[in-house]
C-alpha cells in the first residue's frame, strides 16, 4: 500500500512539475507548483515526518505561493506575454538537463544507498525534533530570525516608491 | 504508521533527481523571471525531500532539522527576490529575464 501511495504522489509531483515549467500563463504555473508541494508532503508523511509535511503546506503552499499570486497579479502579468525562446535555446535546456539527470543518477548509483536499511519510526515527530532543534541547533535558530528580519528590512526598503 | 522497509532509498534518490532536474531544466528553458524563481522553488524542494528521506532512514533527526532551516532561508530569498523583481518590473515594465542584460557593466 505505502509503495503505491509513493508511487502515484510521486508521478503527481513529476507531472505538475513539468506543467510548472510548460505551462504558458504564469497563474497555472503557480497553481501547479501548489499541486506539486502537496505532492511532496504527501512524500513527507510516508516517510513519518508529520511536522515538516505540516510547515511544508503552511510555509509553501500557504506564504510563499500567496506571495507569487500577489505579485503576478498586481504586475498584471496573467497573460501570456512572454516572447519566445529560439528552438535551439529550449533545445539546449532539454538536453542539458537531461544529460545532468544521467549524471546525477548514474553517480547515485554507486553510492550503495540500497545498504541503508530504515531503522527508526518516530524521527519526525515534533518531541524529537523540538529536542535536536533547541538543545543542538538553538544557534543557528536565532540567527535564522536575525536572516528573516534582514529579509523583512530588505523588502520593505526595495518596495518602497523612492528612497529619499 | 506506516513502514519504511517497504519503499528502497533508490526511488527517492530518483524522485529527487527527477524533480531536480525539471527545476534545472525550467530554468534553462523559460524567460519569465518569475517561473525561474518557482523553478528554483522546485529544485529546494526536491533536496529536502531527499534531506528527510535519508534523515527518516537514518534515524537522525538533524536532516530534518536542516529542511526546517532550508525552508526558512527560501521563505526569505523569495521575500527579497520578488521585491528586485517588482522594481525590476516598474523600471522596465517587463519580467524578461533578456532584458537585465543592462546590467552588464
Amino acid at each position: 500500500m505505502t509503495v503505491y501511495l509513493f508511487l502515484i504522489l510521486g508521478f503527481f509531483a513529476i507531472m505538475s512539475a513539468l506543467m510548472v515549467v510548460f505551462a504558458k500563463n504564469p497563474i497555472h504555473s503557480i497553481l501547479y507548483l501548489v499541486l506539486t508541494f502537496f505532492a511532496i508532503a504527501g512524500e513527507y508523511v510516508l516517510l513519518n515526518a508529520q511536522f515538516l509535511a505540516i510547515v511544508n503546506i503552511i510555509v509553501y503552499a500557504g506564504a510563499i505561493m500567496v506571495l507569487f499570486l500577489f505579485v503576478v497579479m498586481l504586475l498584471n502579468l496573467n497573460k501570456e506575454t512572454e516572447p519566445h525562446k529560439s528552438m535551439l535555446r529550449k533545445l539546449i535546456a532539454v538536453v542539458a538537463a537531461g544529460l545532468l539527470m544521467v549524471v546525477l543518477v548514474g553517480s547515485l548509483k554507486g553510492a550503495d544507498a540500497m545498504s541503508i536499511k530504515p531503522t527508526g519510526q518516530n524521527t519526525g515527530y515534533i518531541e524529537n525534533l523540538g529536542n535536536v532543534l533547541f538543545k543542538d541547533f538553538l544557534l543557528p535558530f536565532e540567527v535564522s530570525a536575525i536572516l528573516f528580519l534582514a529579509a523583512m528590512v530588505g523588502a520593505v526598503m526595495l518596495g518602497k516608491k523612492d528612497i529619499k | 504508521m506506516g513502514d519504511l522497509k517497504t519503499i528502497p532509498m533508490d526511488w527517492y534518490i530518483l524522485l529527487c533527481s527527477i524533480l531536480f532536474c525539471i527545476g534545472v531544466m525550467g530554468v534553462l528553458f523559460r524567460r519569465n523571471a518569475i517561473i525561474i524563481f518557482m523553478s528554483i522553488e522546485l529544485m529546494l524542494n526536491a533536496v529536502n525531500l531527499l534531506l528527510v528521506a535519508f534523515s527518516a532512514y537514518h534515524n537522525d533527526a538533524k536532516g530534518q532539522v536542516f529542511v526546517f532551516f532550508t525552508m526558512a532561508v527560501a521563505a526569505a530569498e523569495i521575500a527579497v527576490g520578488l521585491a528586485i523583481l517588482v522594481v525590476v518590473y516598474r523600471n522596465t515594465k517587463s519580467t524578461d529575464i533578456d532584458v537585465l542584460n543592462r546590467l552588464k557593466g
